[in-house]
């Protein structure tokens, strides 16, 4: 069976993965869906516990609400993000960190 | 869960997410998202949380997925050149994972591990005390089943009343600011 330290190491590298992709990549879709990735190693960390910390014998459920919050709002973010990506690319041509500068000193 | 199946679900959801960020097109990256959400439904259904589960798989590899590729594909992205870019950024962004990652594990190998509570049919017919003797989730928890989304939506409808409906204003909120956001400015 696996343990709770189980679930929160693999939590926890799915996190770092997010945070790599979050750090290294230009392509700003790219660092969007690696946001999506580092939300999702959360809500495995919540369930994690929801499961291992039990409330009168059931699982805790007040941890799942807050993992279908989560996944809620995320959805709303990245309805709002892309439609933001979109009106970027409009304006100028490009969804490459590099090349968007205007607001460097 | 046996130990096996959690560790092929992981080494998908592993695998999926650092194929993320190892392609260099868009859409395959897209693509080895959904299987990365694919291992982490089957880790939530592992852990008995069918609900979340099942949501993972329909909002995320469903709607989120599609509106991602949809994206990618309306905006007609090649895949990235390869461009000359200094060491200085690569090294600082793997030493800060690198950091994170060392954390983790000193942190995990010091604390108190633990195995997951039995949901045998003797605690879930303890824990049906707890609801009205003839309701649905009493008679499941009786029989020895955890009636998983009978108890998500209890606990969403009693408890968290007011989040859920300020999670609608929310949602109509975002339509809005999409429509706008799209909407061709005039000049």
């Amino acid at each position: 069976m696996p343990t709770l330290n189980d679930y929160l190491l693999v939590s926890g590298l799915l996190f770092a993965i997010g945070l790599a992709g979050v750090v290294l990549r230009r392509n700003i879709i790219i660092v969007f869906m690696c946001l999506e990735l580092m939300l999702s190693a959360a809500n495995l960390s919540l369930v994690a516990f929801s499961r291992f910390n039990t409330l009168n014998g059931l699982p805790d459920y007040n941890a799942q609400m807050l993992v279908f919050f989560v996944i809620t709002v995320a959805a709303a973010e990245v309805a709002v993000g892309l439609a933001i990506i979109v009106a970027l690319y409009r304006a100028r041509q490009t969804i490459h960190t590099d090349e968007l500068t205007s607001l460097k000193g | 869960m046996p130990s096996y199946i959690f560790w092929l679900f992981s080494t998908i959801m592993l695998i999926g997410g650092a194929a993320v960020i190892a392609f260099r097109n868009p859409v395959a990256s897209a693509l080895s998202m959904v299987t990365c959400f694919v291992g982490l439904a089957g880790l939530f259904i592992g852990l008995s949380a069918f609900f979340v589960g099942i949501i993972q798989i329909l909002v995320y590899t469903g709607a989120v997925m599609v509106l991602f590729l949809f994206i990618i594909m309306l905006l007609d992205l090649k895949d990235e050149e390869k461009r000359a870019r200094g060491l200085a950024p690569l090294a600082a962004g793997l030493a800060l994972v690198v950091a994170f990652v060392v954390q983790l594990v000193g942190i995990l190998s010091q604390s108190a591990d633990k195995t997951a509570p039995d949901l045998d049919k003797q605690t879930l017919t303890n824990a049906a005390a707890q609801f009205p003797k003839d309701s649905k989730i009493a008679e499941a928890l009786t029989d020895g089943r955890l009636p998983d989304i009978h108890l998500i939506g209890h606990t969403l409808f009693t408890q968290y009343n007011l989040p859920l409906q300020l999670l609608g204003v929310l949602l109509l909120v975002a339509t809005i600011g999409v429509v706008t956001l799209s909407k061709r400015q005039a000049d």
